[in-house]
């Protein structure tokens, strides 16, 4: 009886051994760490949820809450590229943060629009190459919202202000190094005056 | 003590022992124990040899052989052989090399080219040897872009063969995605001025935007029964993941977070919508219930900076991109847990089979489609259309 009760445990551990050969030796990647990234940070998020409730606080007081206005808006303007070139801002790694250089470039936008009510503007958001495609077209887009969302705190009116991202799609430095990449984390701002006649 | 301890050992071991070659006997007999090791990564292929195909034929069943986890081999070192041949039309058969018993009896194919042909025996030969279904008559889209950023959505068969551009936007395309059980895609393009999510069904030529709001409109994923998409729009002031019908009505946000999000994908199920998001300043995968509710972390252990999610049509694994200097492909249980990483590449897309992986991989900056068999780690590049092929989709109906 006694040697039964001890065959069990055994033969239960025997076949534990047999089903799980080899699921020990995962071999995982090399794995080497983004440049900025926090190479500390792997895995400690503890699970569990975040809420996804609507922000309850206005519009504007919180990043990511000034809703886009209609697309239509923005019909029958030409495109001024020249006028703002100066004022292009960057960003970190993997950041839509603005940084506290920025915004004297924020401020002159912000004047260029308000010397012109007829003006609308177009903020386009842009990524180095580091990062899949979808993940930067996200973070393009978020880059311009930043910067929108900035921009309202200095006074614009968001609604005359349309972004797009170029995702990783239109480098202004086609080199793959950290300079070229330092140039291509950026916002280019456009001024849109209504086509003549309109 | 020891005396006691001693004496159960003696009695045990033999019994243990006995079990082992008992267990292993019975094994062999009655649910037939596979010689390989099935995990994910590190599985041996099943060795097979090809006699007296040539040419097209021959290259198809080289190559939906070997992505679907089997090796070619010489005959005398084959555990199945395989012979026919390729003269006017495919003809062949598997015979088991050691039993020297027919696994799939001689039999011809009449279609319209030799390759329909190989891809149709290859089928039958996955079928007959390991009970699954085969993926060779299967097809991908994917978009092509030229160095300044253009590009076209394009179909082809799942080896890259008979690729056709289905678009004619000169202009940034993105994210392709099939509509299930039809030939019928949506897709992002920037042709309108603004990123904005077209339908457009491959058969009649119809093509229409289903989705054109102010900022991002990209990744739409369609829900396995064809009758919600889900995808990021940035229209309520961030990138968020968004649900709609599949003839772009009754738009529902799902996702409010301040941070870009990106990529939604499907549960089998249609349950759930995993997506690439930010959490506590760390990128990481998430789900969403489907019909709204709270955001649950899928945890990647040992990998960082994941995106690209797709769920395998089993519902057992989550394929993704991390970020890690290189992009690697890994696979995670759908619950989360330990990744495994298993090749270098990005935006995976799995087959009917829940097995292979159709990604892109960088070679010299330009990228190229790659064909993985996730088991074995057996990988195979298709052919380029242009300057970079990317971001892949398998359409799932077989």
């Amino acid at each position: 009886m006694k040697t039964i009760k001890l065959i069990y445990p055994l033969a239960c551990m025997l076949a534990v051994t047999l089903g799980t050969t080899g699921c020990h030796n995962h071999q995982v990647g090399k794995v080497t760490a983004l440049p900025n990234s926090n190479p500390g940070t792997i895995g400690e998020i503890p699970p569990g949820t975040i809420s996804s409730a609507p922000p309850m606080n206005n519009p504007g007081e919180t990043p990511g809450s000034i809703p886009l206005a209609s697309p239509d808006t923005f019909d029958n303007m030409t495109e001024d590229r020249a006028a703002l070139a100066a004022y292009t801002i960057h960003f970190a790694f993997d950041s839509a943060a603005i940084k506290s250089g920025e915004q004297a470039s924020l401020q002159s936008v912000a004047a260029a629009l308000s010397a012109d009510a007829n003006a609308k503007l177009l903020i386009e958001g842009n990524c180095d190459e580091r990062g899949t495609e979808e993940y930067n077209r996200s973070l393009g887009e978020r880059r311009a919202l930043a910067a929108r969302e900035a921009l309202a705190k200095d006074g614009v009116d968001p609604s005359r202000v349309r972004t797009i991202s170029y995702g990783k799609d239109r480098p202004t430095d086609p080199d793959h190094d950290a300079a070229a990449w330092s140039k291509n984390r950026r916002d280019d701002f456009v001024l849109l005056h209504p086509k003549a006649g309109m | 003590m020891k005396n006691k301890t001693a004496n159960l050992i003696q009695i045990v071991l033999p019994i243990f022992l006995a079990l082992v070659t008992l267990n292993v006997c019975r094994a062999q007999d009655e649910i037939n124990i596979s010689t390989t090791v099935n995990v994910m990564g590190q599985t041996k292929p099943i060795p097979v040899s090809l006699e007296g195909f040539t040419g097209a034929a021959a290259d198809v069943l080289k190559f939906d052989l070997y992505v679907q986890g089997f090796s070619l081999v010489a005959p005398e070192a084959a555990q199945y052989r395989i012979s026919g041949s390729s003269v006017g039309n495919v003809e062949g058969q598997v015979t088991d090399a050691i039993s020297r018993q027919s696994k799939l009896s001689p039999r011809s194919y009449t279609s319209a080219s030799l390759r329909r042909q190989a891809h149709a025996f290859a089928d039958d030969i996955v079928l007959a040897i390991t009970g699954k279904k085969g993926i060779g008559q299967t097809k991908i889209a994917f978009k092509a872009q030229s160095e300044n950023g253009a590009g076209e959505i394009y179909v082809s068969d799942f080896d890259g063969h008979n690729a056709q551009a289905v678009t004619r936007d000169n202009a940034i395309v993105a994210a392709p995605a099939w509509s299930p059980g039809l030939l019928a895609l949506y897709y992002t393009s920037y042709q309108p001025g603004n990123p904005d999510i077209f339908y457009h069904n491959l058969s009649t030529g119809e093509r229409r935007i289903i989705a054109k709001f102010s900022g991002l409109n990209t990744s739409a994923a369609v829900s396995p029964d064809g009758k919600r998409l889900a995808m990021i729009l940035s229209k309520s002031g961030s990138p968020n993941v968004w649900v709609c019908n599949a003839d772009g009505t009754d738009f529902r946000q799902l996702t409010f977070s301040p941070e870009d999000e990106s990529s939604p994908c499907w549960s089998p199920d249609g349950q759930w919508i995993c997506f690439a998001t930010k959490i506590h300043e760390r990128r990481v995968l998430a789900k969403v219930p489907a019909g709204g509710g709270e955001v649950q972390r899928i945890p990647t252990s040992g990998v960082s900076n994941p995106t690209d999610p797709d769920w395998s049509p089993d519902g057992k694994w989550i394929a993704f991109t991390s970020q890690m200097g290189d992009f690697s492909i890994c696979v995670v249980p759908a619950g989360g847990g330990t990744a495994t990483v298993l090749v270098s590449g990005q935006h995976p897309s799995w087959a009917p089979n829940s097995r292979t992986l159709v990604l892109n991989r960088d070679t010299g900056y330009r990228q190229t489609l790659s064909v993985l068999d996730v088991m074995t780690k057996q990988v195979k590049d298709i052919g380029r259309i242009s300057g970079n092929d990317s971001q892949p989709a398998w359409a799932k109906q077989f």
